[in-house]
């Protein structure tokens, strides 16, 4: 055990730290301000990268809060999957964090809401770290309240009517999947007396079937919604397109895979072997890719499509959970990397298309290629990566979890193999469609922010245009040249999902080891467990761990002291 | 575990309650609705604990008649944060109806063209239809007041 675990609250308190200490500043001393917000974010990728690396090495990190021992304290684990996605989305924060300024500036929004939106940002970052790290169900709920207040904040900056009225539908869904999560974490604590998730790992085996299901669907149903899964995905195309840009980069990127990783938590700690379960993931999964495609191939509005393409490509996450075996798991979570990475890349650069041409309609924007190709390309790549081309990383992705439903061989695995192959043509349709209209249709047909072919007595909300708006709500200021730091972020994000094909195999071996890891649940609760069995017999709530189903005594631990502990 | 069977029914109409007011379309009674839904479920949590008991404090009785003080730290937590969403659902709302007068949650305009497009289909007058529901959604953006009201109405209100 290395000593890195002493890192694992940080990526957590720094930005919360950061985050007060730019209210206290406000809007004074910009470049103090600048400089709070990229420290703090390139310090919270530097933890991750260290704990990514000593979770590699040497097994879960694990920090428990206040010195207060689990299961009754709270714990934070780093293991390989919540490392990887914090290194991931630490990157993805502070690309997004610099674009965010090259936009402030350009817009000159000084005194605009923007003294309420980069602590905002921060508070966000704090609760992604919080739900990746959580080894707690109930801090697992807190870190969902943290980053889904301050998206309230975000997605409503400005007061603007589409805001408040797309706003309303997200707070209102994102409300309600709160509230069905506290409840199901009410049951599980009374079935099992405890939510300490390696804990909880070790007495749900000895539960009910029945109950087991229960509890299992109650949490899936709450993270469903949050990772906008199908029946549950119709809010997200309707709240994402009005958030600024880089709001709704963020949110596409980050937000949704907060879910996703949830559900592989639950999946594979929790309630590893369950047919029926696994059986109505695949189904479901299914429905989420082919039913968001077929939304995003109507679209003619750019972010709205990219929204539909957003919630068809959680499907294929939830494919690999569905499958559960190693190979699987690895694809699932290769997939969310890649995925975050590039849908968050193609937000930034449909608000950099809003920008040169006023809009992102495809009815109303044309001939981009010619006055702005460098935006061309920046489009281009992260589109085909996304639809599965093969050099890049969403071809591989798609491959691997192929590979698994191939391997797993049931029918509906194969149906689910052809489902994501049908999903892969329709988004390079989608995708190519947008980019022909928008890049490469002649300028003649439709010059930028004209409304050339789209009939003149249509009104602009008729084609499904979002008005654009910058961070501070007002209208964006077009025209001049594009911020170099927007350009910079956007270029940065897509050469980062352009490395993945690169160290695709490193990478590969990493994710394979994740899944390994999760496979094997006996690591991550063995790492938490031994802080359990020494605690004082103070605790109120211990009941025996008999630890019978496992192998402690092959690997030395004692068990009499949690034993002698209960009252 | 026993349950108290009065918590039991209190929780069943606390949340029933709330499920009926979610599904309002004005969203100060989804706010009420949400309230209710989070102390049902708060008072479930409390349920959990089972059987009530002395204080939790060791040294102040014996630990067979000590109330399970976890669910209590939970719901705490979770009265917090049904606070702050309460608070930001009202500003929500408040700015709603500055907005738009009332805060009724509103149609998304893609949505409402796709349904007028539905209804107006077995007429089979194609473009007329597309125009219409263009219409219609243009309608429905100028019903909103413009930026210049907003300030109007903000003044109004300062």
């Amino acid at each position: 055990m290395s000593d890195v675990s002493g890192l694992v609250p940080l990526p957590v308190v720094l930005p919360l730290l950061a985050a007060g200490a730019k209210f206290a500043i406000g809007t004074r001393l910009p470049r103090l301000n600048r400089a709070i917000s990229v420290t703090t974010l390139t310090a919270v990728l530097a933890i991750a990268v260290i704990l990514l690396v000593a979770a590699d090495r040497h097994g879960p990190q694990v920090a428990a809060i206040g010195g207060w021992q689990p299961p009754v304290g709270i714990v934070l684990v780093a293991d390989r999957l919540s490392a990887l996605m914090l290194a991931i989305s630490a990157a993805v924060t502070l690309c997004v964090l610099i674009y965010s300024y090259g936009q402030g500036t350009a817009d000159d929004e000084r005194g605009l809401p923007l003294a309420v939106f980069h602590p905002t940002y921060l508070v966000l970052a704090a609760g992604i770290s919080n739900a990746f790290l959580a080894g707690d169900l109930f801090n697992l709920y807190v870190g969902f309240e943290i980053l889904l207040v301050s998206s309230y904040v975000l997605i409503t900056l400005g007061g603007t009517a589409s805001r408040i009225r797309s706003g309303t539908t997200y707070v209102v869904v994102s409300l309600l999947s709160s509230l069905l999560f506290l409840a199901a974490i009410g049951l599980v604590y009374g079935a099992t007396g405890t939510l300490n998730l390696a804990d909880l790992s070790l007495r749900l085996r000895d539960l009910d079937q029945n109950v087991k299901l229960v509890l299992e669907l109650a949490l899936l149903l709450a993270f469903g919604i949050k990772a906008a899964v199908f029946p549950m995905s119709a809010w997200l195309p309707d709240s994402y397109p009005t958030a600024p840009a880089p709001v709704t980069a963020v949110f596409a990127g980050l937000l949704t895979k907060v879910g996703v990783y949830a559900v592989i938590r639950t999946e594979t700690l929790l309630f590893p072997d369950d047919q029926r379960v696994a059986a109505t993931l695949m189904v479901v999964a299914l429905l989420t890719m082919v039913v968001g495609i077929l939304g995003a191939v109507a679209q003619t509005d750019v972010k709205r499509m990219l929204s539909f393409t957003l919630v068809s490509h959680i499907g294929y996450m939830i494919f690999g959970v569905a499958l559960g075996s190693q190979l699987g798991l690895s694809g699932a979570i290769f997939y969310a990397i890649h995925h975050i990475t590039i849908q968050t890349t193609l937000f930034l650069t449909a608000g950099m298309i809003e920008r040169t041409a006023g809009s992102t309609s495809t009815e109303r924007v044309g001939g981009l290629a010619k006055t702005a190709p460098l935006l061309a390309v920046l489009f281009f790549l992260p589109a085909m990566n996304l639809a599965g081309i093969p050099p890049f990383s969403g071809f591989l992705g798609k491959l691997a979890l192929i590979e698994a439903g191939g391997e797993d061989g049931t029918a509906l695995a194969w149906i689910l193999v052809f489902g994501s192959v049908l999903t892969s043509l329709l988004t390079l349709y989608a995708v190519g469609k947008a980019w022909s209209r928008v890049f490469w249709r002649a300028p003649r047909v439709a010059m930028p922010g004209t409304v050339a072919s789209a009939p003149a007595h249509v009104p602009a909300a008729a084609v499904g245009e979002v008005p654009g708006a910058t961070l501070g709500g007002r209208e964006i200021r077009r025209g001049g040249a594009m911020p170099r730091l927007m350009t910079g972020a956007t270029a940065a994000l897509v050469v980062l999902g352009l490395s993945f094909t690169v160290v695709a195999g490193p990478l590969t071996d990493l994710t394979d080891r994740a899944a390994v890891e999760l496979r094997d649940r006996d690591g991550y609760v063995d790492a938490v467990a031994p802080a359990a069995t020494v605690r004082t017999d103070g605790g109120t709530v211990a009941v025996p761990r008999d630890g019978t189903d496992r192998p402690t005594d092959a690997r030395g631990r004692v068990l009499e002291p949690a034993e002698g502990g209960t009252p | 575990m026993s349950v108290s069977a009065v918590l039991a029914v209190v929780v069943g109409v606390l949340v029933a309650g709330g499920v009926v007011l979610l599904l309002e379309r004005s969203l100060t009674r989804v706010l009420l609705g949400a309230a209710l839904l989070g102390n049902g479920i708060n008072v479930m949590i409390l349920a959990m604990g089972g059987a009530a008991g002395e204080a939790p404090i060791i040294g102040q009785g014996p630990k067979d008649e000590m109330a399970d003080p976890i669910p209590q730290v939970m719901i705490l937590t979770s009265i917090v944060i049904t606070f702050a969403m309460t608070a930001f659902l009202l500003a929500l709302a408040y700015r709603s109806w500055q907005l738009q007068g009332n805060d009724e949650v509103q149609d998304d305009v893609e949505d409402r063209l796709v349904a007028n497009r539905r209804e107006s289909e077995p007429e089979d007058t194609g473009a007329d239809a597309d125009l219409e529901a263009a219409q219609d959604a243009q309608a429905a953006v100028e019903e909103t007041p413009s930026k210049a009201d907003d300030a109007a109405i903000g003044r109004e209100h300062a």
